[in-house]
C-alpha cells in the first residue's frame, strides 16, 4: 500500500511536467489545428539556455524568468518567420516543417552545448520542509510550479482583454478580424506562450532526467498522450490528462508492464484514445443550435 | 438609370470596384456611395454580388481592384482589422458570433478596439436595453442561443465598436416576423440617435425599402439602378425584374 501510494504521488509529480507540455501542445492546436512535434526540442533548447545562464552566475529564478522570456520570443519568431508563410498549406507540409524544426533544434543543441549529460539544479533544496517520504522537495516544487503556471494561464485567458482576443482568434479568425483583432499576432503570441510553457516543463524535468539534447524525447510522447487523453481541443482537460498519464505510467510501470515498456504504454494510450475516444476524456462537446 | 448623388461628401464611396474569388469575377465596376448618416439598401437577386460587395468593403475572402474610400481615406488596401478600426462594423452573412464564448465575451470583443472601459460598460447596458434577451443570456455560450438571439447578438456586437458605418448582411434571414420588425425598429433608432450610417443587404425587399433612404440595385455584379426608394419602386420594369412585386 505504502509502495502504491509512493508510485501514485511521484506519478503526479511527473504528471506535472506532462501537464505543461500537453497545455503547450493544446495551445497551438487550438489556434492552428496543428500538433507541434518540435515542442519538446524547443523546451530542451530553452533548458540549455537556462543552464548556461545559471553557470554564468545568474540566480536560479532570474535565469528561470529570463528563459521564459527567451522561449516566448523564440516561439513568436518561429511563428512569424517559419509558420506564417505556410498558412493554408497542406497538413503534410506543416508536419514536415515541424519535423525539420525538431531536427534543427536537436542539432543546434548538440552543436552549441555538446552531447554530454549535464546536471541541472533544482531550486528546491533536498532538505526542505515540504519534502516527505512520498515526495521529494523537488517533486513537490514541480507540482507547485505547474499549478501556479496553470493558474496564471487560466486567469490570463479568462480575464484579460488579450486573453479573450486570443481565444476569439482561435475560435473564429474571420469574425475576430471584423472586430479589429490582428489574428496573425494572436497566433504568434500563442506560439510564444506555448514556448514559455514548454520551457517550464523542461526546467522542471531536467533535474530528474538530466540535461542532454534528447532529454525530452520520452517526455514529449507522454505529453502527446496526455493532450489526447484530456482532449486535444480542451485547455483544461489536457493538464488533467497530464497528471493522469503520470500516475498511469508510474503505477503500470511498477505493477503491470515493467519500466522497460513504460514508453510503449504511452503509445498504446495514444492509439487507444484515437481509436475509442478521439475527443479525449474531457473533450469539449459544444452545444450548437442552428 | 436613375442617380441621386448626395450634396455632402459621402462617408463611404466605391469607385469602379471589381471583386473576385480566385478566377471567378463577381463584381464588375461597382460604384456607389453611402452618405454620412444615410441608410442604403443593396438589393438584387441571389448571386447578384450583394454579400460580395460587403466583403469587398471589409477586404475579407475576396480580391478587389478599384478604390474604396471611407471617411476621407482610402481603405481598399488595408487589412480587415484596420478597416474595422477605421469605423466599419460588419454583421456578416451567417452572423459570425463566437459560439464557444459567452454573450458577455462576444460583446466585450465587439468593443475590442475601445479603451474607454466605463463607456464600454454603459454600452453593454444600452445593448441590453435594445435587446433585453441578451441580458438574460449574458453568461451563456453564444452557440446555445436561438437564431434570432444570435442575430441580435451579432448586431449588438457590431454596435459595441461604435461604428460610423454598419454593414448588415441579411439581418432578417430565418427569423420570425415579429423579431425582424423589432430589429428594424432598433436599426432605425440607432441611425436616428447615434447617426450611425447603414448599408443593408436584405432579401425582404419591402422591409428594406421601408427603412432606407437610398437604394442600389445590383444585377450579376453590376449596378443597374440607384436612387430613392420611391423612384426605384416606381419603375415598373425594375419592380417586376428585381423586387418581385
Amino acid at each position: 500500500m505504502q509502495a502504491l501510494l509512493h508510485q501514485i504521488f511521484s506519478g503526479l509529480a511527473n504528471g506535472a511536467i506532462y501537464a505543461s507540455v500537453a497545455l503547450a501542445l493544446v495551445m497551438i492546436f487550438k489556434a492552428t489545428h496543428e500538433v507541434n512535434f518540435a515542442q519538446g526540442e524547443l523546451a530542451m533548447f530553452s533548458t540549455f539556455v537556462a543552464s548556461s545562464l545559471i553557470n554564468a552566475g545568474w540566480p536560479y529564478w532570474g535565469a528561470f524568468v529570463a528563459t521564459l522570456a527567451f522561449s516566448f520570443v523564440v516561439g513568436v519568431v518561429i511563428e512569424r518567420v517559419v509558420m506564417r508563410p505556410l498558412q493554408g498549406a497542406p497538413a503534410l507540409n506543416t508536419v514536415v516543417v515541424f519535423i525539420g524544426l525538431l531536427v534543427l533544434f536537436n542539432g543546434l543543441a548538440s552543436w552549441i552545448f555538446g552531447h554530454t549529460m549535464r546536471e541541472f539544479p533544482s531550486p528546491f533544496p533536498p532538505a526542505a520542509w515540504y519534502g516527505s517520504s512520498y515526495l521529494s522537495p523537488h517533486e513537490v516544487g514541480m507540482i507547485g510550479v505547474t499549478l501556479v503556471v496553470l493558474t496564471i494561464v487560466f486567469l490570463f485567458f479568462r480575464f484579460t482583454r488579450l486573453g479573450l482576443a486570443m481565444r476569439a482568434a482561435a475560435e473564429n479568425p474571420h469574425s475576430s478580424r471584423l472586430v479589429g483583432i490582428n489574428v496573425g499576432w494572436m497566433l504568434a503570441l500563442g506560439w510564444g506562450l506555448a514556448g514559455a510553457l514548454g520551457a517550464v516543463a523542461g526546467m522542471m524535468a531536467a533535474p530528474i532526467v538530466y540535461l542532454e539534447p534528447n532529454m525530452m524525447s520520452g517526455v514529449i510522447l507522454y505529453g502527446f498522450a496526455a493532450a489526447l487523453l484530456g482532449g486535444i481541443d480542451n485547455p483544461w482537460g489536457a493538464p488533467l490528462g497530464g497528471f493522469l498519464v503520470g500516475v498511469l505510467e508510474n503505477v503500470a510501470g511498477a505493477y503491470l508492464v515493467g519500466s522497460h515498456l513504460k514508453l510503449a504504454l504511452a503509445l498504446a494510450l495514444i492509439i487507444g484514445v484515437l481509436l475509442f475516444k478521439p475527443s479525449g476524456l474531457f473533450g469539449k462537446t459544444t452545444v450548437v443550435r442552428v | 438609370m436613375t442617380d441621386v448623388t448626395p450634396a455632402t461628401a459621402p462617408l463611404l464611396e466605391l469607385r469602379e470596384v471589381d471583386a473576385s474569388y480566385g478566377a471567378t469575377q463577381v463584381l464588375r465596376k461597382v460604384s456607389f456611395t453611402v452618405a454620412d448618416g444615410g441608410m442604403v439598401a443593396l438589393l438584387g437577386a441571389n448571386g447578384a454580388g450583394k454579400t460580395t460587395t460587403l466583403r469587398a468593403i471589409c477586404n475579407t475572402f475576396v480580391r478587389t481592384t478599384g478604390e474604396i474610400h471611407f471617411a476621407g481615406a482610402r481603405i481598399d488596401r488595408l487589412p480587415t482589422e484596420r478597416i474595422a478600426a477605421a469605423g466599419i462594423g460588419h454583421v456578416p452573412d451567417g452572423r459570425g458570433t463566437f459560439k464557444g464564448l459567452t454573450v458577455r465575451e462576444n460583446l466585450r470583443l465587439g468593443a475590442y478596439l475601445r479603451r474607454d472601459t466605463r463607456e464600454t460598460a454603459s454600452d453593454v447596458e444600452k445593448m441590453c436595453a435594445h435587446f433585453p434577451i441578451l441580458q438574460k443570456r449574458m453568461e451563456q455560450q453564444a452557440g446555445t442561443l436561438s437564431g434570432g438571439e444570435q442575430q441580435m447578438l451579432a448586431i449588438a456586437r457590431a454596435l459595441m465598436g461604435r461604428p460610423r458605418l454598419l454593414l448588415l448582411d441579411e439581418p432578417s434571414f430565418g427569423l420570425a416576423p415579429v423579431i425582424v420588425q423589432e430589429i428594424f425598429r432598433i436599426l432605425r433608432q440607432i441611425n436616428r440617435d447615434e447617426r450611425t450610417s447603414i448599408l443593408l443587404v436584405e432579401q425582404n425587399v419591402r422591409l428594406a425599402l421601408d427603412l432606407v433612404d437610398h437604394v442600389v440595385l445590383l444585377e450579376t455584379g453590376r449596378v443597374v439602378a440607384s436612387g430613392l426608394p420611391s423612384v426605384i419602386t416606381a419603375d415598373e420594369a425594375v419592380r417586376r425584374a428585381y423586387l418581385g412585386a
